[in-house]
């Protein structure tokens, strides 16, 4: 499925950090696929109307986080192995939306049995049910 | 690239350097009145930089000095290497530039606007000029005296783009576009980013346009230069703190001196402070401010802006955040 990102400009997140989490969430709810080609800098930044800079600086930013790599010759692909957080940074991260997640959910007027069901809903629909498998053998490709 | 006209070859040694403007301590009097106020700055090769200011700024009497056409009070300033006052032929032909005007030969049809500045350029690409008029949905045959204000842009950008110039110089290109020749004009100016050495030095006054396409930024305000840096690094170094004070607790009367203080705003018992370039200090400075908690949040390019332009500041806080931007940097 090819990859859709839409930008807001005026937001107070940053232009580029608006496309790595829209390809982080490509990635992680199974719309992108492992292996799969990304666009090109030049051609993402044609389709998004975006400095090239922009694109290169966020792609970058996905490569450090272990989402995508880059081969090449070939372009930028969904890694295989994206598990690169360690034990307490995984843990944190994972702590830190929670907290976000909760207190939006207190804050819309949900009660902690309502924000649990819509959790447990949402993640038995998520098609990225797949845990991260184990770092394949030999490495990425 | 291998056949240049003769006009080009002299700049040859000009080829391979950084910096495509350098202005050094321009400045322009109209009459009794500061127009530009000792306006040094350079802008690279290959960026894509926006110019803002409020009207009245002062940033088409800096674009019209950058080329020649009117001579600063004091100070200089060199394009593709060449001084402003005494550009040569060759090099004015690989500068495109558009005026906030679109001054166009009214009585002909868009195709004969092609056809006439085609001659004036040795490099004309005609497949550039089709492809814009094409962009802006231009009838090559309509009479240029019938064009909107949309399509006047869309021809004055075809005409500036279809000799690829090098350094490409608009003058609030956007102003008075629909959001459809808006995009258009976005479109084209990306396109123009495929050629990696070519620079687009713009002014706007559409910030989330600029946070498309910009990567550098120079903000002139009341004639002077109050930053340069590039547009991540503004947004980035712009910060919002939002201090609540708690039932007992009111935000102080007056405020003690903080470095890079933009902007205040109370609200009840808040007080929202607007900080560029926040340091260690800056923190300890917003906590004697004795909150009950102080949360520190992200502004959007908008709002950076406008506390930047706001009534407080008259300093420049980012004449640093990039290098080549002081002063000493001779020809």
């Amino acid at each position: 499925m090819p990859l859709t990102v839409s930008i807001q400009p005026g937001s107070n997140v940053p232009i580029y950090r608006q496309i790595v989490e829209q390809v982080c969430a490509a990635v992680f709810t199974g719309r992108l696929l492992d292996d799969e080609a990304l666009p090109s800098v030049r051609a993402l930044a044609e389709e998004l109307v975006l400095n090239p800079n922009t694109v290169a600086r966020a792609y970058g930013d996905l490569a450090r986080e272990g989402v995508i790599e880059s081969h090449p010759g070939r372009g930028m692909f969904v890694s295989r192995r994206r598990q690169i957080y360690s034990g307490p940074e995984r843990t944190r991260r994972m702590d830190q939306a929670v907290t976000s997640l909760v207190s939006e959910g207190f804050m819309l007027g949900f009660t902690s049995a309502e924000i649990i069901e819509r959790v447990a809903a949402k993640t038995r629909e998520a098609p990225a049910a797949k845990p991260t498998r184990p770092a394949p053998k030999g490495g990425p490709r | 690239m291998t056949t240049v006209a003769p006009a080009f070859l002299d700049d040859a040694a000009d080829a391979g350097a950084r910096d495509v403007i350098r202005a050094q301590g321009l400045t322009a009097y109209f009459g009794a009145k500061k127009v530009v106020d000792q306006l040094s700055m350079t802008v690279p090769r290959g960026s894509v930089f926006a110019f803002l200011g409020r009207n009245g700024s002062g940033k088409t009497t800096t674009i019209r000095m950058l080329l020649g056409l009117l001579p600063p009070t004091r100070g200089s300033s060199t394009v593709l290497g060449h001084d402003s006052q005494h550009l040569p032929s060759g090099a004015r032909a690989r500068i495109g530039y558009m005026s906030e005007s679109h001054s166009l030969y009214e009585w002909m049809s868009v195709r004969e606007c092609g056809d006439f500045q085609s001659r004036f350029y040795p490099r004309w690409n005609a497949r550039v000029f089709d492809s814009i008029v094409g962009h802006f949905h231009l009838d090559p045959r309509a009479k240029a005296s019938s064009l909107s204000r949309g399509e006047r842009a869309g021809l004055s950008l075809a005409i500036t783009l279809a000799p690829e110039p090098e350094l490409l110089i608009l003058d609030d290109p956007a102003i008075g576009l629909d959001p459809v020749a808006r995009r258009s004009l976005l479109e084209s100016m990306i396109y123009v980013t495929r050629g990696a050495d070519r620079t687009i030095f713009f002014s706007s006054h559409l910030l989330d346009d600029v946070e498309r396409v910009a990567d550098q930024i120079a903000i002139l305000d009341r004639s002077v230069l109050r930053a340069r840096c590039s547009v991540e690094y503004f947004r980035e170094h712009v910060r919002r703190f939002v201090l609540h004070f708690g039932e007992d607790g009111a935000p102080p009367a007056a405020l003690p001196a903080i470095r890079g203080l933009l902007h205040a705003r109370r609200a009840g018992r808040d007080l929202a402070l607007t900080i560029a370039a926040p340091d260690d200090d800056t923190h300890q400075r917003v906590r004697a401010l004795g909150a009950a908690s102080v949360e520190e949040t992200p502004v959007t390019f908008g709002d950076a802006m406008v506390g930047y332009l706001g009534d407080r500041g008259e300093q420049g806080f980012f004449l640093d955040g990039n290098t080549a931007t002081s002063g000493g940097a001779s020809a």
